[in-house]
């Protein structure tokens, strides 16, 4: 589980119950809380696959029925040749005639068994396909908050265990509870037919096994979620040591770890072999309760047939039959676990895709203008490098107001919760072009007023106008288009470098992504690398070092050249002397740019037109670097302390 | 492969033979029923032997049934026993076997790999024991014994399982054949999609502020299609699986009622003997089909435990293999007599490049140098976390070599770059330096380390739940809390690799200050950005490159060496 950012560790309350809800491989024997309405919605989407339904229910039924009825005519063919025995010339005609009927009847099975397979990939593998993408989707959507109070662990699990349960449950379950329904039912009307009286053995048998599966399932049942339990531990307790390993080997924890592995190893092993055992016995006794039927069946024909009250061929049949219903009945008592499990792993997915999403009622929208000699702005579809906000008036006409870069905070107040205030009744301004620093300790709320500014989060009282609009009024999207983050955290993709720093602008030329690189000052160590710019980067970079992952992300935004720019802690692992040699880019960058920048590092922010200085939520210093100084208030400390020379 | 994991039994060793013994005992005992049955028919009804004919033989056949009842229950209960053992035997072997991986050996598989190969890997290798077990034991014993019967009934009859069985047994060794290496493009398919997908978790906030949603969600249904595509590719040969065992079971039951028929006339054959050779049809068949689906699940887990026994193999490249146990740290002296280090261990491609450097006990050494210089490689050769590519490091009057890996490790506390607290209270977690710690010492490490302060303002105090990984604390408060964890350890070398770049300054000004106090005997090696935190060190090591570039106390470097002034320059602008 990779750590988090700045901004959660606040959000997140003390004590909140962690730990993952299961690792890889986490399968439980639950049920769903509401079946009927998970399962509804899950139909909803079989809605393109109508015709292979109905297609899949026709093929399941003649499959099975096919099985059901080849049987069936054993009993002929056995009555035909007991006529026979000891002919002379035998007439075979209506024994082949027999013969033709069942392997048409048998080809017809198969055929339909084929059918139904194929048909059933196509809509399992689609259905799949379609949930996965609805909930990336809206994961996409859902406000930073869910972000902050869920664990990636706890997001990929919907991923990896619950689709992959629904799948075997699609996949298999459902045309194998549909074939042993077909064929129990089947093979019971054909054992109706042949014999009543030995159909109410089966019926006293059956009543036995589905007893027994109760009983062995209850227990079976209560040991897996023991052992899913289990499991989910030793997962999470895994991810979280191998996690750290380096640092259990610069403690020499290594025997600490294993004893206590080796605990919820046993734990796991005991539960993992209850429940093993059950499941494992289920099969033998369901299949040798068959046989004892089978064998109380036969001697009862037998008996029955010397008293002349039925034929061999008929007993011949029954018995086929009897020995057809064991595994069907045991395959749908096993079948209805996994699709009961399936729904409860559906019914986790579908309350992620209920999560409201990101709420925007913004209306004002950035479009590219050209600027006409008188001043006016008209929009064009062209990309001028000119921006401006779009707002509607109201009957039909908008009003264009170029995009600068203004941003006012007035009297903002916010919390991640409501009873903990974390930017408290604050206001500030940076016109356009200007350079705002954020300084402070950890904690004070310097990334908060960048998460706002971005709507990431929606304040709690005050406002925040971006030239001169409300930004609760600008739609999100557009909203975040104006502005470009480099954060803390750098996060590169998997891809090029070239791909990595084009995130900034999708349609950027070569030339654009190497001028990016070059204010970075990233081309350097770019060119050096063995591909240059088309070397891969995996693993969000592994391949680099720290600091040169925050190069890359800083041109990244370069490439972006957003009116505002925020800078959040973007060179905190750039050294020094390297951030010395990157300044002029960076200068280059910022020029005619709105910039909040937040730092500790005091040096990052000296030449800032403005630096506030916070403190629990509060601004209690501004001025720019001189003026600070001499105040020798706290930012005179804060500076010094670097240099105290005692 | 089979050889280094079947040891993992351990003393489950016993239930992994009898299981499959007791399958074949329920098998063999199954077999025989139908015989029964056909007697019934063959004596009791057509053979006049009557009811109490019938009634002994009905008997004995529910005798037969309930035996092979109890040794399939026990069977069963073998299983579990056997590849629950297995699993488990298994796990801690592996992770027995990581705890003795150097960072070398961590780096080659990464930590994420590491975890999947614990977890995912490990359920899949169980799955295949007992699929193992179970089927693989039970089909070609049933497949055998039915067939031995069926020869024993009329042998010119089973002629026709001799035509069926290879036929379908090739067609499902080719369906698996042709079908595996598209289960491993599948499996390929399903990496890559959750790679995209933790990705993009991770970096939501990047995809979020360039409003990338869009794109994003394209390239996920890129994969997700692609996967699904994979997955008909794979799928679709092995459901002809089903078919085909259908159309060789129905074809071998008309052969055999057309061919039996014809004897049964000519009087060549009883009636009672083609009932039970119909029934052993069906078993005979099906019991290659399961063959065929075990083989699919082996198949399935080949790549698990092919990736398992990587683990297996590899070779912890840091032992004791040289070390005196007896031996022990004198002081916390360090002499680089001419080092190199190579990650790649290769001598063209040098991370450190003949490093030589004697450092004092007790003295303060800083490292200052640009990003990728080499700073946290040359520390992490102290404590042996890698091994030197050439020349020698002694550490207390030693080669590292020569200590048993766990009393230099206990000699050198090291605070890493990357931080981890584990879940657990913060006490927890600060005794790992030190599992008897008192209270006192506890509170004086945090005191030191700057953290007694905001400890104490939460509610629970050192008893508060840190929740995995450290999230319930700031960045700054980690930081804090992992160096009053490597103090506990009461070192003789303390290494602080940039252990204080999310403190803030006046902070970690009290922390240096602090230990200049508390640990005057301690070796303090300090990695740092800021020119500040190394400005008192009794000796600063300037790095440029893997090589030291310059050595000297603060005044010195200041005025001779070029590139300890520039970044001193860069730190020190607008101060007036």
């Amino acid at each position: 589980m990779s750590g988090s950012n700045s901004v959660p560790i606040r959000s997140a309350p003390l004590n909140r119950p962690m730990g993952p809800r299961g690792g890889p491989g986490h399968r439980s024997l639950e049920k769903p809380k509401n079946l009927r309405k998970t399962l509804i919605r899950l139909l909803k989407y079989f809605g393109p696959y109508k015709l292979h339904l109905v297609l899949i229910l026709i093929t399941t039924a003649l499959s099975s029925l096919a099985g059901v009825a080849g049987t069936y005519f054993l009993k002929p063919i056995i009555n035909d040749l007991t006529k026979y025995i000891g002919h002379k010339s035998p007439d075979f005609s209506s024994l082949i005639r027999t013969l033709f009927i069942m392997g048409a009847v048998y080809a017809v099975g198969v055929v339909s068994t084929y059918v139904y397979n194929r048909l059933m990939l196509i809509v399992s593998t689609g259905t799949m396909r379609n949930i996965r993408i609805d909930m990336f989707r809206h994961m996409q959507d859902l406000p930073m908050r869910h972000y902050d109070t869920h664990t990636h662990g706890e997001l990929m699990s919907l991923y990896t265990n619950d689709t992959d349960t629904l799948r075997e449950a699609l996949g298999r379950g459902i045309s194998q509870l549909t074939t042993s329904l077909f064929t129990v039912c089947g093979v019971f009307v054909m054992m109706l037919i042949l014999s009543p009286l030995l159909t109410v053995l089966v019926v006293v048998m059956i009543i036995i096994m589905t007893l027994t599966i109760k009983k062995i399932g209850g227990q079976s049942a209560k040991f897996f979620s023991k052992q899913q339990r289990d499991l989910g531990k030793i997962n999470g307790y895994i991810e979280e040591m191998i996690s750290g390993q380096k640092v259990i080997k610069v403690f020499c924890h290594e025997e600490e770890t294993i004893e206590e592995f080796e605990k919820l190893n046993e734990n796991l092993r005991s539960s993992a072999c209850s429940a093993q055992t059950f499941s494992g016995i289920l099969m033998p006794i369901m299949g040798n309760l068959a046989y004892v039927n089978y064998a109380i069946t036969a001697a009862t024909g037998a008996w029955l047939v010397l008293l002349g009250y039925t034929d061999i061929g008929t007993i011949a049949s029954f018995l086929q039959y009897t020995r057809s219903f064991s595994h069907p009945i045991t395959m749908i008592s096993q079948q209805f676990n996994t699709l009961l499990g399936a729904l409860a792993g559906a019914e986790r997915i579908f309350e992620m895709l209920d999560l409201p999403a990101e709420e925007d009622d913004g209306f004002v929208t950035l479009v590219n203008v050209e600027v006409s000699p008188d001043g006016t702005l008209k929009e064009t579809s062209r990309k001028t490098g000119v921006w401006a906000w779009k707002s509607p008036v109201g009957d039909g006409t908008y009003v264009y107001t170029q995009v600068k870069g203004d941003v006012r905070f007035n009297n903002v107040t916010f919390g991640y919760s409501p009873d903990k205030i974390v930017i408290n009744n604050i206001s500030l301004f940076a016109k356009p072009g200007q350079k705002i620093a954020l300084v402070g300790s950890t904690g004070a709320g310097k990334t908060t007023i960048t998460n706002l500014l971005n709507r990431f989060y929606d304040i709690d009282q005050g406002e925040i106008l971006y030239d001169g609009i409300p930004i609760k009024n600008i739609r999100k999207d557009d909203l975040r288009r104006s502005l470009a983050m480099v954060l803390q955290d750098t996060h590169l993709f998997t891809g090029t470098v070239k791909d990595n720093i084009r995130y900034g602008k999708l349609d950027a030329t070569d030339e654009e992504v190497l001028r990016a690189a070059k204010i970075a000052n990233a081309d350097f160590f770019i060119s050096h690398l063995p591909h240059g710019y088309d070397t891969m980067l995996t693993g969000d970079g592994a391949n680099l070092s720290q600091g040169q992952r925050q190069l890359i992300a800083i041109a990244r935004a370069a490439v972006a050249a957003p009116p505002v720019l925020i800078l959040d802690e973007a060179t905190s692992s750039i050294d020094t002397r390297t951030e010395a040699l990157i300044e002029s880019g960076m200068n280059k960058l910022m020029e005619g740019r709105t910039v909040f920048v937040i730092a500790h590092r005091l040096s990052t922010v000296r030449n800032a037109k403005a630096i506030m200085v916070m403190e629990n939520g509060e601004i209690i210093e501004r001025g720019d670097h001189d003026s600070l100084i001499a105040e020798r208030g706290k930012y005179y400390q804060l500076y010094t302390g670097m240099f105290e020379l005692d | 492969m089979l050889k280094k994991l079947l040891p993992c039994l351990g003393k489950y060793k016993i239930y992994a033979i009898l299981a499959p013994f007791s399958v074949i005992m329920e098998v063999a005992l199954d077999v025989l029923i139908p015989l029964v049955m056909a007697k019934i028919i063959n004596v009791g009804i057509n053979g006049g032997g009557g009811l109490p004919y019938i009634i002994r033989q009905g008997l004995i056949m529910i005798l037969l049934a309930c035996l092979a009842m109890a040794f399939g229950a026990i069977s069963g209960r073998f299983t579990a026993l056997a590849s629950t053992g297995f699993a488990s035997g298994l796990r801690t072997k592996i992770f027995n076997k990581i705890q003795d991986f150097s960072f070398a050996n961590i780096d080659k598989f990464s930590t994420a790999s590491l975890i999947t190969r614990l977890t995912t890997d490990i359920t899949s290798a169980q799955m295949a024991a007992m699929t193992v077990l179970r089927i693989a034991v039970r089909a070609p014993a049933l497949l055998i014994l039915t067939s031995a019967m069926a020869v024993r009934i009329n042998a010119s009859l089973s002629v026709v399982f001799l035509v069926a069985v290879p036929i379908l047994a090739l067609v499902l060794a080719f369906i698996i054949i042709k079908a595996f290496p598209r289960f491993l493009v599948m499996l390929g398919k399903t990496d890559k999609m959750n790679s995209d997908l933790q990705e993009n978790l991770i970096a939501i906030r990047v995809v979020k502020s360039f409003v990338r949603r869009d794109y994003e969600n394209e390239k996920f249904e890129f994969s997700a299609t692609e996967l699904q595509d994979a997955q008909r590719r794979a799928e679709k040969l092995l459901i002809l699986n089903m078919p085909c065992m259908q159309l060789a079971m129905y074809t071998c039951m008309i052969a055999v009622s057309w061919l039996g028929g014809k004897q049964i006339v000519s009087g060549n054959m009883l009636t009672g003997d083609l009932m039970s050779f119909i029934s052993y049809t069906s078993q005979i068949l099906m019991s290659l089909m399961m063959i065929s689906m075990s083989f699919v699940m082996l198949v399935m887990s080949k790549a698990s435990l092919t990736r398992i026994s990587e683990v297996l193999d590899e070779i912890p490249d840091i032992n004791d293999d040289e070390a005196d146990p007896e031996l022990l740290p004198q002081d916390g002296s360090i002499v680089f007599e001419n080092v190199s280090f190579s990650y790649a261990k290769d001598g063209n491609n040098l991370t450190l490049e003949n490093i030589s450097l004697a450092i004092k006990s007790g003295e303060t050494v800083g490292i200052i140098g640009g990003t990728g210089s080499a700073k946290t490689t040359l520390v992490q050769l102290i404590p042996r976390l890698y091994d030197v590519y050439s020349g020698r490091l002694i550490v207390g009057g030693h080669d590292v070599k020569k200590y048993k890996l766990k009393t230099l490790r206990d000699a050198v506390a090291m605070v890493l770059q990357k931080n981890e607290l584990f879940s657990g209270t913060i006490r927890d977690n600060l005794r790992w330096g030190d599992k008897d710690a008192s209270e006192d010492e506890i509170v004086e490490a945090c005191k030191v380390a700057a953290a007694h302060g905001f400890v104490s303002s939460f509610p629970n105090g050192y008893d508060t739940d840190l929740g995995q990984g450290g999230v319930n604390v700031s960045g700054g408060q980690k930081q804090r809390l992992c160096i009053a964890r490597a103090l506990l350890k009461s070192p003789k070398i303390l290494i602080l690799d940039d252990s204080t770049s999310a403190v803030d300054t006046a902070t970690d000004q009290s922390i240096r200050q602090a230990l200049r106090g508390s640990h005057r005997d301690v070796t303090k090696i300090i990695i740092a950005q800021r020119i500040a935190s190394v400005i008192d060190a009794d000796k600063i090591i300037v790095l440029e490159d893997g090589k030291i570039d310059a050595v000297g106390t603060h005044e010195e470097l200041l005025n001779t060496n070029r590139i300890y002034k520039e970044v001193y320059e860069s730190q020190q602008k607008g101060v007036a």
